[in-house]
């Protein structure tokens, strides 16, 4: 069977939530961000199929993707940068005991 | 033509004064501030001198009738076209004579202060605030504006505290410079008020356009305003009055009199300015220069000035007879010349012979102003002798201070009205012109004037005759202290004696009147019989009970003991006011105003704060500091956004 755009859909819906659930329940800093990484290849995923399936002689959703990468890159050295700094400063890069910044 | 520079000058010079001596008085000029406050006073008083001259003789004259000249005007606040506060200078006959009187009575007082504030440290303070005290009158004399005048009016106000509470160390005195402050600010509210009233009726603050807005039979203001009125009295007539309320706070006219006995807490000098010059002939003047306006639009309240001048002349007059401070003395004969100064006002008219008690009342005030500073300086030549001011201490004065004898008893036969001194012409007038209009006024006067000549002369006998002079102090003193006190001291003394000697033979009638023109002033012979004959008659009675030392005074007081105790608490009036302020407005007003204010007004500033600090208190767990929940909010506020947008919105 050819696989269509609801299989591509259904897969990009499903990494979606596995990087919310992880984003939500990970208390490792680094798990975080590979879990806002899934987060995005969903929406790159959603960006090619819709490109691919309904306006297939375009090319927008493409460079939609490619820029999401070069974001996420760039994303991903200043959240590195920010565990550092955390992990100098409490010796740890579980978030739950990063509470200093509350009421 | 007026020479603008000389007359802008002339309030410009004390005002020099008070800012040079103010700003580098303590610092760069303690030793020169007496005397260049005297030399700038000096010039002053000899510009205005000389542009009464010129007034008077050379150009105020147009045919018959003195001109009502503006020769300088600025535009000080605008508020529309027609309605604006000026800043200028007006020059017309009362002006002009007031001009001379404040800058020589006080050019008087800066001369002999010299002599009795020397050594005093605060020396060039005090020489600022005679600089004050005389600019804020003089700016108030010339002012052309109704607003302009209320300014200097309220700055005259400040000077007077200023002044009366200069030994500010003694309570007595602080307690004197802030009932003066309060009770003339009080009736300062009525002057605003009337001020405002009066404005808006004529459509000006402009002294000659609110005149003959409000007093000439066709113009639309005054028939507009007639129109409106309230409790039966016509606006006009309750801008009258509040106005004259105004002016009574500052003359201290009985009820708002309970001042002035007080401010004698000021150094003498001072209160020979308040009393003579400046201050307490503000209101006369007030009420001198709105004269077309009472005389014509509200004659109505001008019977209530006659009757309120009449009533305080006559209770001054008798509190004047018990009281022993000799300032005190003074200070009620003030309120009761004042008094005949306003009731004069009360019983003119407007124009020609009817306006006799005008030109009255502008001469007395002018020869006043003269006898009174004599009798202050004089008052104050005896306490720098004696270092007290009871008359128990006093007593056969006239061998130790015989200039000071002298002049004092010139000024004192001058007050009683006896010929040729200044006060017989000025009261003959206004005797006259109460005998014309009011006979009830003029003999409740008559009386008065009987009363006056009695309480001088208690005062010259009881301080320069009496018993001997024994020298109490002799011992704590150096020698130079027992003097007169230099010829600075008597100079001033000298020069008003003279004044008061003479100043009667002005024929003022050719200077000053109601509406401006000649006045020939009427004389009879015969009609002076009476009040010099009462007058005379004051004074042998004094004489018999004080010129030597004996026992009648206290046997008189104890058979009158009734009046004389309530003349000599002075009518339980201060114990009134006492009353009224402390149980009534204390208790029921203050109270309740506390009341409100504790539990209502902060009630609901503290219940705000309250109500705050709840909501903040619920809410601030939001602020966790824990990411992932961070993260659950915008994710949840997201969702609801979208869900909002895709199935709410449309």
């Amino acid at each position: 069977m050819e696989p269509g755009i609801y299989h591509i859909l259904f897969i990009s819906t499903a990494l979606f939530f596995i990087g919310a659930f992880g984003f939500f329940t990970r208390r490792n800093l680094i798990t975080m961000l590979m879990s806002i990484e899934l987060i995005l290849n969903s929406v790159n995923l959603n960006f090619i199929a819709f490109n691919k399936y309904l306006w297939p002689g375009k090319m927008d959703g493409l460079f939609f993707s490619i820029f999401i990468i070069a974001i996420a890159a760039a994303e991903a050295a200043v959240a590195i940068a920010i565990i550092i700094n955390l992990y100098r400063s409490h010796q740890s890069i579980d978030v739950s005991t990063a509470e200093d910044l509350k009421y | 033509m007026p020479n603008v520079l000389n007359i802008l000058l002339i309030p410009l010079l004390p005002l020099i004064n008070f800012l040079l001596l103010g700003i580098f008085g303590k610092t760069y000029l303690k030793k020169s501030a007496a005397i260049i406050g005297t030399l700038l006073m000096f010039v002053a008083a000899f510009l205005a001198i000389q542009t009464a001259y010129e007034y008077f003789f050379v150009y105020g004259k147009l045919g018959d009738v003195y001109q009502q000249l503006i020769p300088y005007k600025i535009a000080w606040l605008v508020f529309s076209p027609g309605m604006q506060i000026d800043m200028g200078i007006m020059i017309d006959p009362i002006s002009v004579m007031m001009l001379v009187v404040v800058t020589f009575i006080s050019l008087m007082v800066h001369v002999y202060s010299l002599g009795y504030m020397k050594g005093d440290a605060r020396m060039p303070i005090y020489y600022s605030f005679l600089g004050l005290f005389t600019f804020s009158m003089l700016g108030l004399v010339l002012a052309t504006n109704i607003f302009q005048m209320y300014i200097f009016w309220e700055l005259v106000g400040v000077s007077s505290f200023l002044l009366i509470g200069y030994y500010y160390d003694k309570p007595s005195a602080v307690a004197a410079c802030k009932k003066a402050f309060i009770v003339t600010r009080f009736a300062d509210f009525g002057f605003l008020i009337g001020i405002l009233i009066f404005a808006y009726c004529a459509g000006s603050f402009d002294i000659p356009t609110l005149i003959k807005a409000l007093t000439s039979p066709d113009s639309n203001e005054l028939k507009t305003v007639l129109g409106y009125s309230f409790i039966g009295v016509s606006a006009i007539s309750w801008g009258a009055i509040l106005i004259f309320i105004g002016g009574a706070g500052k003359s201290a006219m009985f009820p708002l009199h309970i001042w002035l006995p007080d401010a004698m807490e000021g150094p003498t000098p001072v209160s020979a300015l308040i009393h003579a010059a400046t201050m307490v002939v503000a209101g006369v003047y007030l009420v001198a220069r709105l004269f077309p306006v009472f005389a014509i639009a509200a004659p109505d309240v001008l019977e209530i000035v006659g009757w309120v001048g009449v009533v305080s002349a006559v209770i001054a007059a008798i509190i004047a007879c018990t009281q022993t401070d000799i300032k005190r003395v003074l200070a009620y004969s003030t309120m009761s010349q004042i008094g005949f100064m306003m009731f004069a006002l009360g019983v003119a008219k407007y124009g020609g012979e009817e306006g006799l008690g005008f030109t009255a009342s502008m001469f007395h005030l002018f020869t006043h102003a003269i006898f009174k500073a004599l009798l202050f300086l004089g008052a104050g030549a005896v306490i720098h002798y004696v270092h007290s001011n009871e008359m128990k201490d006093m007593g056969g004065l006239r061998k130790n201070m015989p200039i000071t004898h002298l002049c004092f008893l010139i000024a004192c036969l001058a007050i009683a009205g006896i010929p040729p001194f200044a006060g017989f012409f000025s009261k003959e007038e206004i005797l006259l012109a109460a005998y014309q209009h009011n006979t009830v006024i003029y003999y409740i006067a008559l009386f008065t004037s009987g009363l006056t000549a009695f309480y001088m002369f208690r005062l010259y006998f009881s301080i320069f005759w009496n018993r001997p002079y024994v020298n109490h102090a002799s011992n704590h003193h150096s020698a130079d202290h027992h003097s007169e006190g230099g010829w600075v001291m008597m100079l001033p003394l000298v020069l008003l004696a003279i004044g008061s000697a003479v100043a009667g033979f002005i024929p003022f009638g050719n200077f000053v009147s109601s509406d401006n023109q000649l006045l020939a002033l009427p004389f009879h012979l015969e009609f002076s019989i009476a009040p010099v004959l009462i007058g005379i008659a004051g004074i042998t009675i004094a004489l018999i009970m004080y010129k030597t030392s004996n026992e009648l005074p206290a046997k008189w007081s104890n058979q009158l003991n009734g009046i004389y105790q309530l003349a000599y608490h002075k009518f339980y009036i201060d114990e009134l006011y006492l009353w009224l302020t402390k149980k009534i407005i204390f208790n029921i007003i203050g109270n309740t105003s506390a009341w409100i204010d504790q539990h209502i007004v902060n009630g609901m500033i503290n219940a705000t704060g309250a109500i705050t600090q709840n909501i903040a208190e619920a809410i601030k767990k939001l602020q966790s500091g824990k990411v992932q929940q961070y993260g659950i909010y915008f994710f949840t506020s997201v969702i609801i956004i979208v869900v909002v947008f895709i199935y709410v919105w449309n």
